[in-house]
């Protein structure tokens, strides 16, 4: 177990194409942090430099105090979960999960002990001795949670590891990595783009976007106080609405309604305001903007009604039993408008 | 298409059988000639049913072969045979392997000059080198040795490929596993690579093997003293008899033995062979 800092790291290739521009991260002892980003955004590589296994071409990367910039992967200390499994097809699970081990000339009884121990926090024991082609999906997935788990490294590191599973399972197997991590408190990274894995496993978010850090946080700080429309628009779902409106001293005007901000601010900004977090009141309600319908999609428990606000696209998020006509009068929750810098789209406030 | 007609199935059933009777009545002509007495031969009709000298003829061409036309006994150029087609296969494929690794796995200067110059030998097979080959093997005073015979026959660009294309289907996930698992370079070679690769190996036996034993024109030139000849070239040796019939019943089970060994390795390693040539599990 270790604490994880990256100090300026970047990443260019060959060409001069650079991936990744100067990441600033100090991860905790414990702690477990996904990275989270659009395809392209750099999260992999910056994974796969800490496990070792791309170059680290600017800055220093250190795993618990050790500056590891020139260290092959298997002294690192670090063990990886791969998207595919990366299972070795020609070995049984009990031999794919010693195989680390014996490489590293632990005992035979330390190994047994150490395999039969992750067979059994995991549930694999009954096909320790089937080859990987013989398992299900959900099932190879435990078994490379199992190789990573016998090593008791200082860290694991997760590549997107449950894109390959159907969307059931996905959530199953998301859940017991949160309780396993709890369980081992072994410092975590975890790469995905998927932003509600990214928000249910997380103890801290770091929002990726273009090679640089957009926004580092708790779910909860990420997502009520988005540092940027990326972040805002990446992180919640259904995604946040942003439009652009007119600001005076604090107040945007917005489809004839008045959304308040956080900061007195003057001038064209963007406005984020996120679909569960507007409520629908009579036609001439004070401040109510107006949205026109377009098509609603029902969800059982509640129902998205699509629609424009002076024809920007507007989403929203209202009880099932909603009444709806060919208009919806609106207004945001108190405090829930978020206000962006039009240009740069930073956070206002 | 899964169509069950008995007219179709009648009509493929006919089709293969006659394929077959094409490929194998030659091999019984050759057989039952193998079985008859020199003499039955010099009235120009070659019988059709078994005749009654198998056994002599079979025992005399094994332990003394045929002196006058100065052929060692057939177990001697059986086993040269095998010793050169075992060399031959083992040889390409330890290095064609090996070749493969480095070309795929590793980054190192002129990396694709290599790969370009073992492609290019692709179009240059011993019989067109032929002659230099033959010059060098004499400088290095290989003729009429085994090494003569097997080591201008060992490199091997197909094979190269072969692996190549079967190391390029290994995810690089697995080779990265590895890595963090603490195998090095051979580790993983040892470990992960050749157990992967072994159907494709053995199917590259299978035909490594058949191509070895096969060899005519080399072990032809290269071979002067009869304690190194193999049997196929010693087959041609026996047709070519000045001043005298030929001896086909000899001849013909010499054929018949020469046939015998790439037709067990097939028989025996079919189910390997068939899996590494169509089987893509990884």
């Amino acid at each position: 177990m270790a604490a994880i800092t990256l100090e300026a790291v970047g990443k260019s290739y060959a060409g001069g194409v650079k991936v990744v521009h100067s990441i600033d991260l100090a991860i905790e002892d414990g702690e477990f942090v996904v990275l989270v980003g659009p395809s392209g955004c750099g999260k992999s590589t910056l994974l796969r430099m800490v496990a070792g296994l791309e170059t680290v071409t600017e800055g220093q990367i250190s795993i618990g105090g050790r500056m590891v910039n020139e260290v092959e992967p298997a002294e690192r200390d670090i063990a990886m979960v791969f998207q595919n499994y990366a299972l070795y097809p020609h070995m049984t699970v009990r031999q794919n999960l010693a195989y680390g081990l014996k490489n590293r000339k632990m005992a035979k009884d330390e190994i047994t002990r150490r395999v039969d121990e992750a067979a059994q926090i995991l549930e694999i024991g009954a096909f320790l001795d089937r080859k990987p082609r013989a398992l299900s999906g959900g099932q190879r997935q435990r078994v490379a949670m199992g190789r990573a788990i016998v090593r008791e490294p200082a860290a694991f590191l997760f590549d997107e590891p449950l894109s390959n599973l159907d969307a059931k399972l996905r959530v199953q197997m998301r859940g017991e990595i949160k309780q396993l991590q709890a369980r081992l408190g072994t410092t975590s990274i975890y790469v995905t783009h998927d932003q509600l894995e990214a928000m249910t496993l997380a103890h801290r978010l770091v929002v990726l976007n273009g090679g640089r850090i957009e926004q580092v946080g708790t779910p909860l700080e990420v997502y009520r106080k988005p540092a940027s429309t990326f972040v805002a628009a990446f992180i919640g779902s259904p995604a946040m609405n942003l439009l652009e409106a007119r600001a005076e001293g604090g107040v945007a005007h917005v489809g004839g309604g008045r959304v308040p901000l956080e900061a007195a601010v003057s001038g064209t900004v963007t406005l984020g305001l996120r679909p569960e977090d507007v409520r629908p009141v009579d036609a001439g309600t004070d401040g109510a903007f107006v949205l026109k319908l377009a098509y609603v999609e029902e969800l059982g428990a509640q129902k998205l009604v699509h629609g424009t606000v002076e024809g920007h696209k507007f989403a929203c998020a209202l009880p099932s039993d909603a009444l709806l006509g060919d208009e919806l009068h609106l207004v945001p929750e108190p405090g829930a408008a978020h206000g962006f810098d039009a240009q740069s789209g930073k956070r206002l406030g | 298409m899964v169509e069950n007609r008995p007219i179709l199935n009648i009509l493929a059933h006919l089709v293969l059988i006659l394929g077959v009777l094409v490929v194998a009545f030659p091999i019984y002509i050759a057989f039952i000639a193998s079985t008859h007495g020199p003499t039955d031969f010099l009235s120009g009709l070659i019988p059709l049913t078994p005749g009654h000298d198998t056994w002599h003829t079979y025992m005399t061409m094994l332990t003394t072969g045929m002196q006058t036309s100065g052929m060692p006994p057939l177990s001697l150029q059986m086993m040269n045979s095998l010793i050169m087609a075992l060399t031959i296969a083992i040889g390409k494929i330890s290095i064609s392997i090996i070749s493969a690794y480095a070309i795929v796995y590793f980054r190192f200067p002129f990396r694709n000059l290599a790969f370009w110059l073992i492609f290019i030998t692709l179009m240059l097979p011993v019989e067109v080198r032929i002659l230099p080959t033959y010059k060098v093997v004499a400088d290095l005073g290989m003729l009429d040795t085994y090494a003569g015979l097997t080591i201008p026959l060992i490199a091997s660009a197909t094979a190269t490929f072969l692996f190549r294309q079967v190391f390029l289907t290994i995810p690089d996930e697995l080779m990265e596993a590895a890595r963090i698992d603490g195998a090095g370079p051979m580790k993983f070679f040892w470990d992960i690579l050749l157990p992967m690769s072994r159907n494709n190996i053995a199917a590259l036996f299978v035909i490594l093997f058949i191509y070895g034993w096969n060899q005519y024109l080399w072990p032809l030139l290269i071979t002067t003293d009869a304690s190194h000849y193999t049997i196929v070239m010693g087959i041609k040796r026996m047709a070519d008899v000045a001043d005298s019939q030929p001896q086909w019943n000899y001849i013909m089970a010499t054929a018949i033995l020469a046939m015998l060994p790439p037709v067990l390795v097939v028989i025996f390693m079919q189910k390997l062979f068939v899996k590494g040539l169509i089987e893509t599990e990884k």
